[in-house]
């Protein structure tokens, strides 16, 4: 298969940027698109050009590191993936593929693709986690959870922090990524001691990073690899409720 | 500090929408008494018994209160997350999320436009135009003449249709921001805010119709 | 060659660990503020300490080549972690997983360590449920478990398919907490090049700021290391694409020793290759064997049509499929150790039954577990492997068997530690998967999420102590020291050596030679012949490697293809000394197959009286051979005898 690319590239968080174009031919479908990628990296380098700047790493949808706006869409043409489980087969001979960085303001370029999203880092520093020092816990059988909250707090758990929530949300808002982290801990008994602070604690610092509001949209939902539901974000809402009244 | 986070005031915008479109219904009610009754009394007894009832009369206000509080606030929120991307994409959202839940501001800003209309219609001269003091009937026929133009008629149906648009989110979105939907009533509650949509403005605008097809059949 | 001293208290084995606990030196409250320690890793081992450690009182600094701690591979870890709870009453106990892990490593790891694992597994269940991990649940929210390869007891607990994200995660958490409490500082997208010795001690490490490509400078009163494995030498792995060996490569040549690095794991039930261009390999969890059953056609006539395509796994009648892990080990079945079992499946296809185009795949078929248990109890428990193996090969597993191979996953050899996980360097510590202590020469499944947490929360804070009650005078170093500035130019001269080559070939080029040579002389059997031509291959290819590596723009910037060239850099001398050590340990044991040691029926055939130790390596300059050191290893509880799974 034959594709041209178009790719954003960009020297550094202060360059303008601008789109290249670049022809790539003989990619067989079971190729992946980080691999797609790679060819095209090794036929950059040996033209004497430089290489495309992009996060990865596990290549297997866990780790949330790559995550590039690929035609449109977050982590390219395919439901419940990331862009490393994106197949060339999702494509069409001879199409075009424009290929972006997250854009977002709390998500500042680095170079070409690669994005700054230390920003979700701060916000669970901020209270996404239960505080128990090592050696405190209990025996693990005298806190008992019902299969299905067990469940329910494993969906918003299973999130991977990889931003595509944010990409895809007209506001670039991280509500989804913020009320996974709250719903997973406030839907366990082992959480609900700290819900109020932080639920409080973890929004303050949201609004200040500069990612905007929800609107309920969904394009979160839609996007996300792991098929987070927005229902968190009703679960968040009612604890920030719950918080403040 | 909850009117300063994002999602407090996301609640203060769904708790006025929300009583917003409660506004509707009544205002919904009002007007299929010009239907149900040719002569327009029991029209001008509702009107009267508005006009005169304490509550009602504080409500004025703060309805009045309601749309200008929600049409600057969100207008200054989407503003506001206007400015959350520097650089937009080059290629648009491919996702496929509705309509209505991208443009509220768009539908919004329609349904602002015709309201300015509207209220010169009606509100300002029921208020302000004192021949309707000595003959209370007049107001009936201000409501259906109206439509006696076919003009009229479209623009209404085409706000109708921009409300519709509006609604068809807003109830969702607000019962969601309210904290009061879950993985099974997220849909259910999807459903109920497009069929609540649907009401509105298919009421309304066979009101319109009504008035203005009896006018053409009975001028034919 | 020397005779090493793990310093394990000469006491019996249940009283080791509280015996040391009870008598190692401590460091004050007030103490504990004045030492800084560093940690290189945030995976379960490094998060996990780091955190701990903030919550003791010290300063630590910890350091991730990625953009945030969350990313680290043990995120990818699937199937569960193993505890001697007994919950199932299925009569486990400390002493049975300690006697099951040590006989899944083929008797090739410590007693001492492998007991201790066993001992402080409970306690991690413990934590990791109070830190809200949502582990899977029964009908009435007790903790639920399943059975793993090399056990015949259900001791794994997981959190669907997804349990070293969660582990992970809870980690992070706690690591986060200490962040916000400024008792940790976060180095992320810092990439750790050298370690700084000063006076025979860890002092300290040289980083690479991956976005600025600044060289920095960083010291400490201890140094711990919780990098994670070296199987990238292989190029194809289920590692992730950055994981990489080069600290441990690094303390190497420091002079810490290399223990067994010959142990590699070679794990079963991976998605086969397709192409020349693949990047890496993809994992399907252990855990599927629980449920899926592992065949190739009975007849070879059979196996050629599906080598062409010419009819489907489906169109095989059930008298003619080979369920030959069954037939071969009825006791264990499907759930025999990774090493048996991918040299099981090694063996049928290089016999020529194997399944897919290449002839390198079989079938793991779930039809029979969907007809007993129903296809929504299969899609509640591997919904998402299930997913994710349709995403990358187009099948539906519901439907048609999985295909799988084995491929390099995980590294058992590592830094020589002693009882106290303390290398041979005064002060550099090594925990997880970068150690080579618990696994021996197979690791067992949901046993390496057990390590690192073991290492990290409960074993290191106790150890790291004793080892800086002596350092507690030492003031802070500063950093522009001689031995600072020696070990930042011993860096940077390798940079610079990069960018003055012919620049002919990519980094990639080189590093899928290596892999391949890896691959096919020190993979799942070797042979000295085999293992004497790579160490030639291998010289060669680093010879052509640093004449004609093409590494693109500049060195001190943002640059992708530098740190790759770091890093293969390293493969290329790393993968020399894996095949040394293969080559030198003449027996077969565990991931490490010999072909000429082995029984009349192709199992493993060990040789105790000579080889039952650690081999650990001394690095003495890159042209010269390593002196080997050895860890006697001694077993008191346990008969050494012939492994048997059947």
């Amino acid at each position: 298969m034959d594709f041209t690319l178009k790719i954003w590239r960009q020297n550094g968080p202060k360059d303008k940027g601008r789109f290249e174009t670049y022809e790539i031919e003989n990619i067989t479908p079971e190729t992946s698109f980080l691999e797609m990628l790679d060819i095209l990296n090794q036929k950059l380098i040996k033209e004497g050009k430089s290489p495309v700047a992009f996060d990865h790493d596990c290549r297997e949808g866990i780790c949330g590191m790559c995550g590039l706006y690929i035609n449109g869409r977050p982590h390219g043409p395919d439901d419940d993936i990331t862009t490393c489980q994106l197949f060339m087969r999702k494509f069409k001979d001879g199409d075009t593929i424009v290929v972006e960085p997250w854009r977002a303001k709390a998500f500042p370029i680095i170079k070409d693709l690669i994005v700054d999203r230390s920003a979700f880092d701060k916000i669970l520093q901020e209270g996404g986690y239960i505080s128990v020092c090592t050696g405190e816990a209990p025996e693990a059988n005298s806190i008992l959870i019902p299969p299905e909250v067990a469940e329910e707090a494993m969906d918003a758990a299973s999130c991977i922090g990889c931003g595509a929530c944010v990409a895809a949300c007209k506001n670039a808002s991280a509500m989804l990524f913020v009320a996974a982290k709250v719903s997973h801990l406030a839907l366990l008994p082992q959480g609900k001691i700290e819900a109020a602070k932080r639920v409080k604690a973890m929004i303050a610092k949201m609004d200040e990073l500069g990612f905007g509001s929800c609107t309920n949209t969904r394009a979160c939902e839609i996007e996300c690899p792991k098929n987070i539901s927005i229902s968190h974000i009703a679960r968040l809402n009612r604890e920030f409720l719950k918080a403040n009244f | 500090m909850f009117l300063n986070s994002s999602v407090g005031k996301k609640i203060v915008v769904s708790v006025s929408g929300l009583f917003l479109a409660l506004f509707l219904v009544v205002h919904l009610f009002l007007n299929f008494l010009t239907v149900v009754d040719d002569s327009g009394d029991a029209f001008v007894e509702a009107c009267n018994f508005m006009e005169r009832n304490f509550i009602i009369k504080i409500m004025e206000y703060v309805l009045a209160a309601g749309f200008i509080f929600h049409i600057f606030y969100t207008t200054y929120l989407t503003w506001k997350n206007r400015s959350t991307r520097t650089t937009n994409y080059h290629v648009s959202q491919k996702t496929e999320v509705s309509w209505s839940s991208q443009n509220m501001w768009i539908s919004g800003f329609v349904i602002l436009g015709f309201l300015i209309l509207h209220l010169y219609n009606y509100w300002y001269k029921f208020k302000f135009d004192e021949s309707l003091e000595v003959e209370p009937i007049g107001k009936f026929y201000l409501v259906v003449q109206l439509f006696h133009q076919w003009y009229y008629t479209l623009f209404y149906i085409i706000w109708f249709i921009a409300l519709g648009l509006h609604l068809n989110h807003s109830i969702q979105s607000g019962l969601h921001t309210l904290g009061l939907t879950n993985q099974k009533w997220i849909d259910r509650l999807n459903l109920i805010s497009s069929l609540y949509a649907i009401f509105i403005t298919v009421g309304f605008s066979i009101i319109s119709l009504y008035h203005y097809l009896t006018y053409v059949l009975n001028n034919y | 060659m020397k005779i090493l001293d793990p310093k394990v208290p000469d006491v019996s084995i249940e009283k080791k660990w509280s015996t040391f606990k009870s008598s190692c030196k401590l460091v004050s409250p007030a103490n504990k503020e004045r030492l800084d320690i560093i940690v290189v890793g945030t995976g379960l081992a490094g998060a996990s300490a780091a955190a701990t450690l903030g919550e003791l009182g010290y300063n630590v600094k910890i350091f991730c080549y990625q953009d945030s701690p969350r990313r680290a591979h043990s995120i990818a870890a699937q199937g569960g972690i193993n505890a001697a709870k007994n919950y199932r009453n299925d009569g486990d106990s400390v002493y049975r997983l300690f006697l099951d892990t040590l006989k899944g490593g083929d008797y090739r790891s410590r007693e001492a360590n492998v007991y201790r694992l066993a001992e402080v597994s409970n306690a991690i269940i413990d934590q990791c449920v109070a830190q809200g991990i949502p582990f899977a649940r029964d009908y009435a929210g007790y903790l639920d478990t399943r059975s793993f390869g090399g056990a015949q007891l259900a001791r794994t607990f997981y959190a669907r398919g997804q349990t070293g994200q969660q582990l992970l995660l809870g980690a992070y958490g706690a690591l986060n907490r200490q962040i916000k409490e400024g008792k940790v500082k976060l180095y992320n997208r810092h990439d750790v090049l050298n370690i700084v010795i000063v006076n025979g001690r860890a002092r300290g490490v040289i980083a690479r700021d991956l976005v600025t490509g600044e060289i920095k400078r960083f010291s400490a009163h201890a140094v711990v290391l919780a990098t994670g494995g070296y199987g990238n030498v292989y190029y194809l792995s289920t590692n992730a694409k950055g994981s990489n060996g080069s600290l441990i490569w690094r303390a190497y040549k420091k002079g810490a020793y290399f223990g067994n690095p010959c142990f590699v794991q070679i794990h079963p039930t991976c998605i086969p290759l397709h192409g020349d261009f693949q990047s890496k390999l993809t994992l399907m969890s252990e855990s599927l064997r629980n449920d899926g059953r592992v065949w190739v056609p009975k007849n070879l006539e059979d196996a050629k049509k599906l080598q062409k395509g010419e009819i489907k796994a489906n169109d095989i009648p059930e008298e003619n499929r080979d369920y030959f892990l069954e037939r071969r080990y009825p006791s264990y079945g499907n759930l025999v150790p990774r090493d048996i079992a991918s040299r099981a499946v090694k063996e049928r296809c290089d016999a020529g039954y194997g399944v897919n185009s290449t002839g390198l795949a079989v079938f793991l078929d779930f039809a029979d577990s969907i007809k007993k248990l129903g296809k929504e109890t299969i899609e509640k428990r591997y919904g998402n492997l299930f997913q994710m193996y349709e995403k990358i090969t187009g099948d539906n597993p519901y439907e048609t068997p999985m295909m799988i191979y084995p491929a390099i996953h995980y590294t058992m050899g590592g830094l020589w530690v002693d009882y106290l996980l303390m290398t041979t360097v005064p002060g550099l510590f090594a925990i997880g998967e970068c150690n080579f202590s618990d696994h021996g020469a197979n690791r067992l499944g949901a046993s390496a999420l057990m390590q690192g947490l073991a290492d990290g929360y409960f074993i290191l804070p106790y150890t790291i102590g004793h080892y800086l009650a002596d350092m507690i005078k030492e003031k802070p170093l500063p950093t522009d020291i001689q031995e600072f500035d020696l070990a930042e130019k011993e860096v940077k001269e390798e940079i610079e050596r990069l960018f003055s080559t012919s620049k002919t070939e990519t980094v990639d080029y080189y590093h899928r030679k290596l892999g391949k040579i890896m691959w096919d002389y020190v993979g799942m059997s070797r042979t000295a012949e085999g293992l004497k031509k790579a160490i030639e291959l291998i010289k060669e290819l680093r010879s052509e490697f640093w004449k004609n590596v093409y590494v693109p723009e500049q060195p001190y910037t943002l640059n992708q293809e530098l740190e790759k060239a770091l890093r293969v850099a390293d493969f290329m001398e790393m993968g020399e000394l894996i095949a040394f050590d293969a080559l030198h340990r003449e027996e077969s044991c565990g991931g490490h197959f010999r072909e000429e040691y082995q029984t009349e029926e192709g199992e493993c055939l060990r040789n105790d009286e000579k080889f039952a130790y650690v081999a650990a390596w001394e690095y003495q300059g890159l042209d010269k051979e390593p002196i080997l050191n050895k860890d006697i290893l001694e077993f008191k509880e346990v008969k050494l005898v012939q492994r048997s799974y059947k």
